[in-house]
């Protein structure tokens, strides 16, 4: 019953907003209520979930022996509060910002924002690959008509270069992935010990792995990263939808998903043994790519490439303490990235500062935005009092449990990275002298701010109050 | 009354025909061809429930017994191609009024609903007929109200179109009946059932040999099997929008069922495949139609063009089935004579409507540039068909392709299943260049939808697509029981 409503109310709110489309106050309250209601919802089946009970519901056979199936697990359960909850604050900061920067199409942008929440919902809750896969793409198309969102030249390009990766990817590698799945181990049900085990060997096993990993281009492993950084021309509450509440979430969430409930973490440990290399890999070439990047958002953008890396390496040495890192870091990196980008809207709204080398002494005429995006740059780092300190000590036991050592090099050398490039945003911005700059601006507006000070708090607030989400990973591994 | 269904499945179109041409008026010709589609669909549904719960049925016509007179045979295949063929009449002649109203002097209207007709029931009797002459003379019927149909296309280059496509489909009918002729010659009789008990045994002889050789070229012909594909194009370029939705959606689908009906009920097919390299020809051609006219249609500027190059694609996927031979993979290809259906169905009535408020005579990509604005739900139902075209989860599209990767997986055709994927990213290639251009790209002219008749069957049809894509019980149930039906003397 919550089940079906987790996904219908963001697909009603749709509607609703889409009805209201002459009356922007009412319709950003239903955006607004739409959100709070789905994460009482979800709060309330989180409840259920930490009691140890997996709600359930099957919606019908979709082919024969595939059903549209819906089951909440702990991880799911997690990525779902982290959606829904986002959701909102998301929902108060693109209010400020829409009206802040007179942008078009503003019921459309309402429309798609509420579709994507229920796809990612769709994916957070699906109880077998078929389901998953179907909200998945859904996923992909409805969030186009806002990476695109400005209609011109470069929206056109920025949105070619989104949909060709992103469907190359599910298209060629996930789909027959799973068709092989089915092939191989006859069903497509997330199962606790995984599916596949015992049913494939060796290179064939590493290979179907491979399919997975890469077909999931949403968790943005290189060489498939490159639509995240093209759908930078989105407005900025797209990028944060992008980056922290839904997209990528949804791909890294697929691919710790796949590992444990289709692999299996046994049989897994042997198909994903090359895995933590490519992520290892990604997580350090985007961290250089980024400190080399002198566009803010882009250079989020390739933050967010390694830190998706991180959680697919976390992932892939598949001991119980890195899947808990795994799954802490989804929602770590979600409020912490989501107010980095709310702050670089912030900025771009208030000051049309778009350049890193452009923010010097800003901190004093913007002090809320500019801590808040200090206190994100912690989360990303791993430093106390943030959120990603937690998981990063998790991915870091893990990482020793296991005695990987590559994969404890990689998050050692890749904190170093994550601080060359995000301390000198922090340090410019307090510390440097403002340039004879002639406009005066203050902060952005209000509701904006209150929006990524929140999630500023709510980073601070995980790191301190970390028992629920830990709770909910630890029934995972 | 029941048992005389099937018959009553040909005459009521057939009947109707005539009465249009007496009557010449457009609002009775409207009245009657709709009421007949209708009639069509009711009947079409009872067969196949009648199929499905006592299983095969034959008619013998005025009573006479089979091999003597002509049967009429309903099974699971023809009962699933007759329900194609009338939910696609059940949606294009509610659309037909306006549109035809719109592209045709009134003096002339009659003569449209009236070929429709006949084309109608031409190619039920096509599928409801167990004699092989009888099957000649519906081909034949259908595709001379074809090119009837094609002719009466506004622009002029409609009558070389028609010409051409003529030229063609009198060669395939020809060689069709040359075929025919040939079985007769070795057996005596043109009952296919009949037909297919004779065969036993003789399968090497060289008559039948070349009658198979003559009838899948004849047949391929009419269905546009790659490289056979080129009356094509023009033929749904110049036709008036409610033919073009409509041979789009049943023409070429018939003709299919025509091929499967010889390739695995008439001729052995443990002698078809495992003795000459029909798999392998079948499969090459195929991915060579599903390959190389979609990277046409990419390159295409007029949109119904663009669509009919698609259309040869499409039918590189029904045609994989048969190259796969196994279950899932005739599943994937008989459904998608429905999925397919529905989606061009869907996308050709919807670009009536655009070329009606244009005005124009042909539609290119640029000049839909705005469409998302001016005809928000025009616009709307062209992408969601045109997601279903791409095979995109949730839509009928994604059904049929799931069943063709399942059938090339357990051949372990690694290269086909590579090709069904490569097609449908080209796919999105083609159908993101009119999603750009609506949404993308500013336009002019103010909102003006399509009228209301001709876009709600429009959208009835996009929204057809997704509903196959999520309550399959009619197109994957059925064809799965129709692939079962054909594999069952296979192996």
């Amino acid at each position: 019953m919550m089940l079906a409503l987790s996904i219908l109310i963001p697909a009603a709110a749709a509607a609703l907003i889409a009805a209201c489309h002459r009356r922007p106050n009412l319709r950003e309250a239903v955006s607004l209520a739409a959100a709070a209601g789905l994460f009482a919802c979800v709060a309330s089946l989180g409840g259920d979930v930490l009691r140890g009970a997996r709600p359930s519901l099957a919606a019908g056979e979709i082919l024969p022996g595939f059903a549209l199936a819906f089951e909440l697990e702990p991880l799911g359960c997690l990525f779902a509060l982290v959606a829904s909850g986002l959701w909102f604050v998301s929902g108060v900061y693109s209010i400020g910002y829409m009206r802040g920067n007179d942008e078009r199409h503003q019921t459309r942008f309402y429309v798609c924002f509420a579709l994507a929440i229920a796809g990612a919902i769709g994916v957070a809750l699906a109880g077998n690959l078929l389901t998953l896969y179907l909200f998945y793409e859904f996923l992909t198309f409805v969030t186009y008509p806002l990476v695109t969102h400005h209609g011109d030249e470069p929206a056109r390009r920025g949105g070619r270069t989104y949909l060709a990766l992103l469907l190359v990817s599910s298209m060629l590698f996930l789909l027959p992935a799973m068709a092989i799945t089915w092939w191989i181990g006859g069903s497509l049900d997330f199962a606790p010990g995984g599916i596949l085990a015992g049913k494939l060997s060796g290179p064939a096993a590493a290979g179907l792995a491979a399919l997975y990993a890469f077909g999931i281009g949403k968790a943005a492993l290189m060489p498939l990263h490159r639509w995240l950084p093209a759908a930078m021309v989105a407005p900025t509450p797209v990028s944060a939808l992008l980056h922290a509440v839904a997209v990528v979430k949804a791909g890294v969430f697929s691919i710790v998903k796949v590992v444990v409930y289709v692999f299996g973490i046994g049989f897994g440990a042997e198909a994903f043994a090359w895995l933590p290399w490519v992520a290892g890999f990604t997580i350090i070439a985007a961290s250089i790519v980024a400190l080399r990047a002198d566009n803010l958002k882009r250079r989020l953008a390739y933050s967010t490439v390694s830190q998706l890396a991180y959680v697919v390496l976390a992932a892939a040495i598949l001991t119980p303490l890195s899947i808990v890192g795994a799954a802490l870091h989804i929602a770590a990196h979600a409020l912490g990235k989501i107010t980095l980008f709310f702050a670089a809207g912030a900025i771009y709204t208030a000051a049309h500062k778009t350049e890193v080398s452009q923010l010097d002494g800003l901190g004093r005429r913007m002090p809320w935005t500019f801590a808040a995006f200090a206190i994100g740059a912690l989360s990303m780092i791993g430093l106390p009092p943030a959120a990603g300190f937690v998981s990063k000590w998790f991915m870091v036991s893990g990482a020793l449990a296991a005695q990987h050592w590559f994969a404890l090099a990689v998050l050692v050398a890749s904190t170093l990275l994550n601080a060359g490039y995000f301390l000198p945003i922090v340090y410019r911005a307090f510390f440097v002298p403002a340039l004879p700059d002639d406009a005066r601006h203050g902060e952005a507006p209000w509701p904006m701010v209150a929006a990524l000070v929140a999630t500023a708090a709510l980073t601070v607030a995980m790191f301190v109050w970390a028992d629920v989400p830990l709770a909910l990973a630890r029934r995972l591994a | 009354m029941v048992e005389h269904l099937p018959a009553l499945q040909v005459v009521l179109p057939l009947v109707a025909a005539p009465l249009i041409v007496l009557a010449r008026s457009p609002r009775f010709a409207w009245l009657a061809t709709t009421a007949v589609s209708y009639a069509c669909l009711v009947i079409a549904a009872l067969l196949a429930t009648r199929v499905a719960t006592l299983g095969a049925f034959s008619y013998a016509l005025g009573s006479w017994a089979p091999p003597w007179g002509i049967e009429y045979r309903v099974d699971a295949l023809s009962a699933f191609v007759l329900v194609a063929v009338a939910l696609t009449a059940s949606f294009v002649a509610p659309y037909a009024r306006r549109s035809i109203a719109a592209e045709l002097d009134a003096d002339r209207q009659y003569l449209m609903y009236a070929m429709y007709c006949l084309c109608l029931a031409g190619l039920l009797g096509i599928t409801v007929t167990g004699d092989a002459f009888n099957l000649f003379v519906f081909l034949e019927i259908s595709s001379l109200a074809s090119y009837v149909l094609i002719a009466l296309g506004r622009r002029r280059q409609a009558l070389v179109a028609a010409f051409q496509y003529m030229l063609m489909g009198t060669v395939g009918a020809t060689f069709y009946v040359i075929g025919v002729g040939l079985l007769y010659l070795v057996t005596g009789t043109l009952n296919l059932a009949d037909l297919a008990e004779r065969l036993r045994g003789v399968e090497d002889l060289r008559p039948v040999l070349a009658a198979l050789a003559f009838i899948t070229v004849g047949i391929g012909l009419k269905l546009a099997l790659f490289p056979l594909h080129q009356w094509l194009p023009n033929a749904y370029a110049y036709a008036p929008s409610m033919a073009t939705a409509f041979l789009a959606a049943t023409a070429t689908k018939v003709s299919v069922y025509v091929l499967l009906r010889f390739y695995f009920t008439v001729f052995d097919p443990a002698a078809l495949f495992d003795r000459l390299p029909t798999r392998e020809t079948f499969l090459a051609l195929s991915v060579a139609a599903m390959i190389l006219a979609s990277l046409v249609a990419v390159f295409e500027r007029e949109v119904k063009r663009l669509f009919a190059w698609s259309s040869v694609a499409q039918i590189g996927y029904i045609t994989l089935g048969i190259g796969l031979e196994n279950h899932a993979g005739l599943t994937g290809s008989i459904a998608h004579l429905l999925n397919h259906g529905v989606t061009k169905g869907a996308i050709f009535l919807l670009l009536g409507g655009v070329a009606l408020r244009s005005g124009a005579a042909s539609i290119s990509v640029g000049s839909l540039a705005g469409l998302g604005r001016r005809m928000p739900l025009t616009a709307f139902g062209l992408v969601i068909a045109g997601l279903s075209l791409i095979g995109v989860p949730g839509t009928a599209g994604f059904v049929t392709k799931w069943f063709l990767i399942l059938g090339a997986i357990e051949r372990e055709a690694w290269w086909v299943v590579g090709a069904i994927l490569a097609s449908s990213l080209i796919a999105v290639a083609y159908v993101w260049r009119l999603v750009e251009a609506a949404y993308l790209r500013a336009g002019q002219g103010t909102r003006r939808e399509a009228p209301a008749g001709m876009l709600a069957a429009g959208l009835a049809m996009a929204g057809l697509c997704v509903y196959f894509g999520f309550f399959t019980s009619i197109n994957v149930a059925g064809a799965s029981d129709a692939a079962s039906f054909l594999l069952r003397g296979a192996r």
